[in-house]
């Protein structure tokens, strides 16, 4: 028999057992956003793999052909895809993130749940996509010829990086919409910004050194250097400094956001 | 008290209700705060209430204990704090004050087909649905062929819902819940959807459920529903249990319950509507009975009380009022006929005439009464007020001599009239006796 106990701020002590008890519907949830994200379309889940690739060749013609950008010496639509993987799955996560609790007010208004589960599993598509991209970019190294060396385990490590990183901003701008739809006009705006003032279609050694650390606060900065670093061979320099910078603007933002969440969550049903 | 499953103890809820756009919670407000002082922001240290915020209590200090195996229905009127009580219970919101003891796996209704996506299939619904109201995944699978086989969708099983009828979606959402086997299951004003037979069938389940021994909580107007499924029944008004008893019992005073508000309206003589030759004192609704009513039983006839002053000599009058109903139909007009005032010039004083709608007449809900004094000779209106009272026409549970007779579920139609009819027949074998 279980016994439950329902009282003000009573939910904050079970609230991450509950997470866990919760974990089937975090894998339905994602599973409903795989499923209906190709619905009536044609080409399908194709869409995942023409996106970025598109956005490659524009990205490769602007800024390798027309502007001539350095490339550490790595064929440039290689480099702009190790840029592009984490950068697409962070704009994309960070949108689908913010809009999820709006788009799911219909289940918070009527069942109980911890909401976490609702930010954290619309990242998941994003993940797929991202996935799916990975093969493109193992496709490409083919073409080219170009073989990743022992550095590319730490990936996994940059991975987890732009996960926080995309759960944290999505945490926090979720929670925001919930009371201040401000956020629908804001996301967009921010995603498109981000892509000019983070290293994607350009590597970040072109910013002067003395500005580099600062440089890095933008916590794309280091998550697109690491990409590149592990996936490119030690055709980029590491940099100590701005990668720490990186990360810890990402902790902050994982942290903050998940008590700003937490604090605001028990208020969703009577506000959304 | 060893046996009770769910104990609520002093539960209350407050809501904050802001009359403007409140200052202390506009964006940019929240902004400004939370750059001067972000840390005590993120802590979630609050500013006391604005000045234009006012306070309402949705529950307050709600006590119950509730046994194992009891089915309690809960009643009130719009507002009175049911749902908010049900969303506490479904833990969707918290309480500000007290607390809820629930011992057993609960389940909560509060919607069918919450967690549907209308372009997935029935098939990918129901396992969604089912994980949204807390089953597992195995525990889905096991129960998928009975599921769809109470929905009776098997031909639809792999098309998207947007494409289903209200029916069959209402169906197929009813048999995910249906299927649910919590020891305590909590149900909103569901019985509200489907057609009759699938109601009947929802009906049945519930009680199967009642009698498995599981506990079932539930909300609904259908008074039917209430005394037919529960064995105890809860009366809330302004968020405080006000009668806990036998569901009959219960559902006939919340029937009877006679709040005066809005069944009578009376002027002071300054600010009464009138012209220099008639003015009203008041309009009331009145039972056959005499007493002031704002609910009627569809069987009573209902009074329409005029209560006015003539100041001037010389006039015909006809009072008159109009009905409309909740859909904002005019049902029709009714003018004042009474044969000893009819074309009688009325001398000076007060006068209290009633107009008399016979019951078994009207259908169920609310009504809306326009009162009208217009003269004769020379024809003129002269004073009026719309919708200046109401009433409200309940079909009640035990009734069998009104037009519905047997039939329980909802009927169509703005009016209700219980007609006369008769049969004749023509080479029958023999008929069978009487059963009821």
């Amino acid at each position: 028999m279980q016994d439950l106990i329902i009282e003000a701020g009573r939910t904050e002590r079970q609230y991450w057992r509950d997470l866990w008890r919760y974990r089937e519907l975090f894998m339905f949830l994602a599973w409903r956003d795989l499923l209906v994200r190709y619905k009536q379309t044609i080409v399908g889940a194709t869409w995942s793999i023409v996106r970025p690739l598109l956005m490659m060749v524009v990205l490769t013609v602007v800024f390798g052909r027309f502007a001539k950008m350095p490339s550490a010496g790595v064929p440039y639509p290689i480099f702009v895809l190790c840029a592009m993987i984490p950068w697409q799955f962070f704009a994309a996560a960070v949108s689908e993130c913010g809009h999820s609790l709006v788009g799911n007010a219909a289940l918070i208004s009527k069942v109980y749940f911890p909401r976490m589960t609702i930010p954290a599993s619309s990242i998941m598509t994003s993940f797929v996509d991202l996935m799916l991209s990975g093969v493109l970019l193992a496709a490409l190294m083919a073409w080219y010829q170009f073989l990743p060396d022992l550095k590319v385990m730490a990936l996994p490590l940059f991975l987890l990086m732009v996960f926080a990183a995309a759960l944290g901003i999505g945490l926090w701008i979720s929670a925001l919409m919930v009371r201040y739809r401000d956020f629908r006009f804001i996301v967009p705006f921010l995603v498109q910004f981000g892509l000019y003032v983070s290293p994607v279609g350009f590597a970040s050694d072109i910013v002067p050194a003395e500005w580099r650390t600062l440089y890095a606060l933008n916590p794309m900065v280091g998550v697109i250097d690491g990409f590149r670093w592990s996936l490119l061979g030690g055709a980029t320099t590491w940099h100590w400094p701005s990668f720490l910078v990186s990360l810890g603007v990402v902790l902050l933002i994982l942290v903050s956001g998940i008590k700003y969440f937490r604090h605001t969550e028990r208020t969703f049903a009577d506000v959304i | 008290m060893s046996d009770a499953i769910i104990t609520f103890e002093k539960l209350s809820k407050r809501y904050i209700i802001s009359h403007q756009r409140a200052k202390g919670d506009g964006f940019r407000h929240v902004v400004e705060s939370a750059l001067r002082r972000p840390w005590r922001w993120l802590r979630g240290a609050e500013d006391g209430p604005a000045a234009n915020q006012e306070e309402f209590w949705a529950l307050r200090h709600v006590d119950l204990t509730i046994q194992q195996g009891e089915v309690v229905g809960i009643v009130g009127r719009n507002g009175a704090g049911k749902s908010t009580l049900l969303k506490i219970l479904s833990r969707i919101t918290e309480p500000t004050e007290g607390r809820i003891h629930l011992r057993g796996r609960t389940a909560s209704l509060l919607e069918v087909g919450t967690g549907f996506h209308p372009e997935l299939t029935g098939r990918e619904n129901i396992y969604l649905n089912g994980a949204v109201l807390g089953m597992s995944r195995l525990e889905i699978r096991r129960k998928f062929d009975e599921i769809v086989s109470f929905a009776e969708i098997d031909r639809f099983l792999d098309t998207p819902v947007k494409r289903y009828s209200s029916g069959m979606y209402v169906r197929l959402a009813f048999a995910v819940a249906a299927h649910l086997e919590p020891e305590i299951l909590v149900v909103d004003e569901v019985l509200a959807v489907g057609d009759a037979t699938f109601q009947r069938k929802c009906l049945d389940k519930m009680d199967d459920a009642g009698k498995a021994g599981r506990t079932v909580l539930f909300v609904s107007h259908n008074m039917q529903a209430v005394t037919r499924l529960s064995s105890r029944c809860v009366l809330l008004e302004k968020g405080e249990i006000t009668l806990d008893g036998p569901p009959h019992k219960v559902a006939s005073a919340y029937l009877n319950a006679g709040a005066m508000g809005s069944a009578v309206q009376e002027w002071e003589p300054s600010n009464a509507p009138g012209d220099d030759v008639v003015r009203f004192h008041a309009v009331r609704i009145r039972s056959e009975a005499g007493t002031v009513v704002d609910l009627i039983d569809i069987r009573q006839a209902v009074g329409i009380e005029f209560d006015y002053q003539v100041m001037k000599p010389g006039y015909i009058f006809h009072p008159h009022f109009l009905l409309r109903n909740e859909d904002g139909v005019t049902l029709f007009v009714s003018i004042d006929l009474d044969p000893e005032w009819s074309g009688r010039r009325r001398p000076p004083g007060r006068y209290v005439s009633t107009g008399w709608i016979p019951g078994n007449f009207l259908a169920e809900g609310a009504m809306w009464v326009g009162a009208h004094l217009m003269t004769l000779a020379p024809e003129k209106w002269r004073c009026g007020v719309p919708d200046v009272v109401m009433f409200r026409v309940v079909d009640p549970l035990e009734a069998k001599d009104t037009a519905r007779g047997d039939y329980t579920r909802p009927l169509l139609g703005v009016m209700r009239p219980l007609l006369r009819w008769t049969t004749k027949t023509h080479d029958v074998e023999h008929a069978a006796p009487v059963t009821r």
